[in-house]
């Protein structure tokens, strides 16, 4: 095949000519319906987590990313449900993401005598900023600490992988490049190095 | 259970179908051999079965690893550190990961394409420090093969007139990423030279093979053919000659040998039906990969050769070595807000640094060379992770929080996408007794084959090497005015290095040598006992330089081919 051939044929690709087992279209076509379902709003039965445990999910998932002027919030992006999706395939995050929803929900029934969904914006900040930097957090709070952390990093993978979060980030690449030319003069001079 | 015995009697059977399967299988079939040739796995076809080009979002885990595919759901290779059914044992309070990939082509269809040449040093270590041993070959003899692998599977590279790392018959290198030059400034303020990498991936058409397309996704093999990998270079010309026919799904249990102490054929399992299968062949190339290979000649066992073929010296499965392997990740402030672009290019680094070390200034022997990563790489699951690790006082991006949520968390993530670096170090570990893998007495897979156990002892040497390894990464890491993202790890973490066969250079176990006592094979890789049987895989390998492997599994299977064409000829064999 030449070049040129070959190029276009990369090109037109569409992901159904990708070698995909029947177990793995399955899934792909499972999580599709299931991105669908959050688009258009009808209710999406979660697997994993218990209707109080997902409300508590989607709103903890909007904290982390909310929406703003450049793109969505995580549950536009469909964070939670890739969540539940990550639950049930890989079992040994399940106790962790569990117990680490009780705790947030028991931290504030103590402080404030509420569940985190039903408290103030105010009293769930006081919570949050007692766990959401690590380096600064008081050694009583280090369960809360590793729960949130443990949150935030998937939150960020269910939200960055998505398209809109690939748009957001700029990431330009996953194509093919005719002529590799290294990096444009903006991006050197900004770290400032050059070709010579 | 019936064995189906095949009459036909093949010039050759080879096992595996790898980098030293394959290059076995293209040169016997264009010198006229008959090839069959015993896969354990699926049959593959990167420009059918690849998925180059999938976005994250394609999969419901973006990307993460499944048990069947341990380096990624998008990644080419099927297979892992376990395979279903095929278990392996460590010996008591050892540990080695054996991975093993089940498809035609094996791990030269996500391997990482680094292809470097043995250096004239490394074949005569022991006359150099008194370590390990010296090969029966030297780099002379091995040459004219990587000059013609060179040619014909093409790779690029610079030649640099260094002494222990040969020039190629190199395409252009790519122009390095501009956070490689940026390390590039940093290591040479340290005096560690940073040059363009060499990979075997085409940067100019070869061969009816067009150039790289710059997608830098080469583990998901490659649609077009543009990178190295058995079943898109090798295969094709065997096949083409119609002299050879590949067996998929067969698992081979032994190598049988006739009255007259030679080899006579293989037999195996059809994975597909469960049916026991034996096939003939006037010659037995072995290339299941060191470990497999050393498993199957310890499993054929008979009154001729009872303690495995080719195994009356006892070394076979002896001197198991891997690449010494750590990493370290660091933040680098000055390549926050970097300017959207695409820096996919090649798969891998376009910059490396090959080993710059005086051994006799430092406390361990040989060296290692360091790979790099970075910037803006395609997301995947773990994009953005360990957002609180990212630590720094200020700097060109401003103050840097390391956590939070909300509006400040988001607009971090966008500064600190693409703003860190990647340092992996791949290393030379001394042959010692006490790594080796033999047959457990109990275990069976589930065709009933006898599995391997392992025994495995890291050196001090390898450990110091590794701390050094550690040591460098992080001053690097300071150098650009960046933050390692781990602390050192101690004494007792042994420096963080990985796991033996974590770093998949696994090579030995059949090593040859001039000695029939001391090794398994002779300087053509046949073995000492039984002159119809051969390795081409990494098995004859006496020492394990920090140089990836493949391109010398595929000069020394090339060289071995050469030599039983040749006595074919003679009609020695």
């Amino acid at each position: 095949m030449r070049r040129r051939d070959v190029l276009k044929v990369l090109l037109a690709a569409p992901a159904a000519t990708f070698g995909w087992t029947d177990a793995e279209a399955a899934q792909a076509a499972a999580a599709a319906q299931a991105a669908r379902a959050a688009a258009t709003s009808k209710p999406f039965v979660p697997k994993f987590f218990a209707a109080t445990e997902f409300r508590l999910v989607r709103v903890l998932a909007d904290i982390v990313i909310p929406k703003d002027e450049r793109s969505g919030s995580a549950t536009d992006a469909g964070v939670p449900e890739f969540m539940d999706f990550m639950m049930i395939d890989q079992p040994p995050r399940q106790v962790a993401m569990r117990g680490g929803l009780a705790w947030l929900d028991v931290e504030c029934q103590k402080r404030f005598d509420k569940t985190f969904i039903n408290c103030a914006d105010a009293e769930r900040t006081a919570v949050l900023d007692d766990i959401a930097w690590p380096a600064r957090a008081k050694p009583e709070f280090a369960h809360g600490v590793a729960f949130f952390s443990n949150f935030r990093d998937l939150t960020a993978s269910g939200f960055w992988t998505t398209r809109m979060g690939i748009d957001d980030l700029q990431y330009m690449g996953n194509r093919s490049v005719a002529r590799w030319n290294g990096c444009p003069a903006e991006a050197l001079k900004k770290l400032g190095v050059g070709y010579e | 259970m019936q064995i189906i015995r095949n009459r036909t009697i093949h010039d050759v059977v080879i096992v595996g179908s790898g980098a030293g399967g394959g290059m076995a299988a293209k040169v016997l079939t264009e010198a006229g051999a008959n090839v069959l040739m015993l896969e354990a796995g699926v049959m593959f076809d990167p420009r059918r079965d690849s998925k180059m080009m999938a976005w994250p979002y394609q999969s419901p885990r973006r990307g993460l690893p499944i048990p069947e595919r341990q380096f990624g759901e998008f990644d080419a290779g099927w297979g892992g550190w376990t395979l279903e059914g095929e278990p392996y044992t460590s010996a008591p309070g050892d540990r080695f990961d054996w991975f093993r990939t089940r498809m035609l082509g094996g791990r030269t269809n996500h391997w990482g394409r680094i292809s470097l040449r043995f250096g004239p040093d490394d074949f005569r270590r022991k006359s150099l420090d008194g370590l390990g041993d010296d090969w029966p070959i030297g780099y002379d003899d091995l040459k004219p093969y990587y000059d013609s692998i060179d040619r014909y599977i093409g790779l690029f590279g610079s030649n640099e007139g260094l002494p222990n790392d040969p020039d190629g018959i190199f395409q252009p290198p790519p122009k390095p990423r501009c956070y490689e030059l940026l390390i590039k400034q940093a290591s040479e303020r340290l005096n560690i030279r940073c040059i363009p990498i060499r990979l075997s991936i085409l940067t100019q058409p070869l061969n009816d093979r067009p150039a790289c397309h710059y997608c830098g996704q080469c583990g998901r093999g490659c649609a077009s053919h543009a990178n190295f990998s058995s079943p898109s270079v090798l295969l094709p010309p065997a096949l083409a000659t119609k002299r050879l026919t590949i067996v998929a799904n067969a698992m081979a249990r032994e190598v049988t040998v006739g009255d007259d102490g030679l080899a006579s054929g293989v037999t195996y399992v059809d994975k597909s039906t469960g049916r026991e299968n034996h096939v003939r062949g006037r010659i037995v190339v072995m290339a299941a990969s060191a470990c497999e290979t050393a498993r199957l000649l310890l499993n054929s066992k008979s009154p001729r050769f009872p303690h495995g073929l080719g195994n009356s010296s006892g070394i076979v499965g002896k001197y198991l070595t891997d690449s010494t392997g750590t990493s370290v990740r660091g933040f680098i402030p000055k390549m926050m807000n970097s300017v959207p672009h695409n820096e996919d290019g090649a798969s891998g680094s376009h910059l490396y640094m090959p080993w710059w070390g005086d051994n006799k200034k430092l406390d361990f022997p040989r060296g290692y060379h360091i790979e790099l990563g970075g910037g803006r790489r395609m997301p995947g699951f773990g994009t953005l992770s360990g957002v609180h690790l990212y630590h720094s006082t200020g700097g060109d991006g401003g103050l840097v929080q390391s956590g939070g949520y909300g509006k400040q968390l988001k607009d971090d993530y966008r500064r600190f996408y693409g703003a860190t670096v990647g340092f992996a170090g791949r290393g030379e570990m001394i042959p010692n007794e006490n790594s080796f893998c033999e047959i457990d007495p109990a275990v069976v897979d589930r065709w009933g084959i006898p599995v391997l156990r392992f025994h495995w002892k890291w050196a001090d040497h390898e450990l110091k090497q590794v701390k050094h390894m550690q040591e460098t990464f992080r001053s690097i890491i300071h150098e650009m005015g960046g933050t390692p993202m781990t602390p050192m790890p101690t004494a007792e973490a042994d420096y963080g290095i990985e796991p033996g066969g974590r770093i998949i250079h696994e090579v030995g176990c059949v090593r040859m040598g001039h000695d029939p006592k001391t090794s398994a094979l002779n300087s053509n890789c046949q073995a000492h006992d039984c002159r119809n049987v051969f390795v081409t895989d990494g098995g004859p390998f006496v020492t394990n330089p920090d140089k990836n492997v493949t391109w010398t599994i595929l000069a020394l299977a090339m060289r071995t081919s050469e030599y039983i064409a040749d006595q074919r000829k003679a009609g020695s064999i």
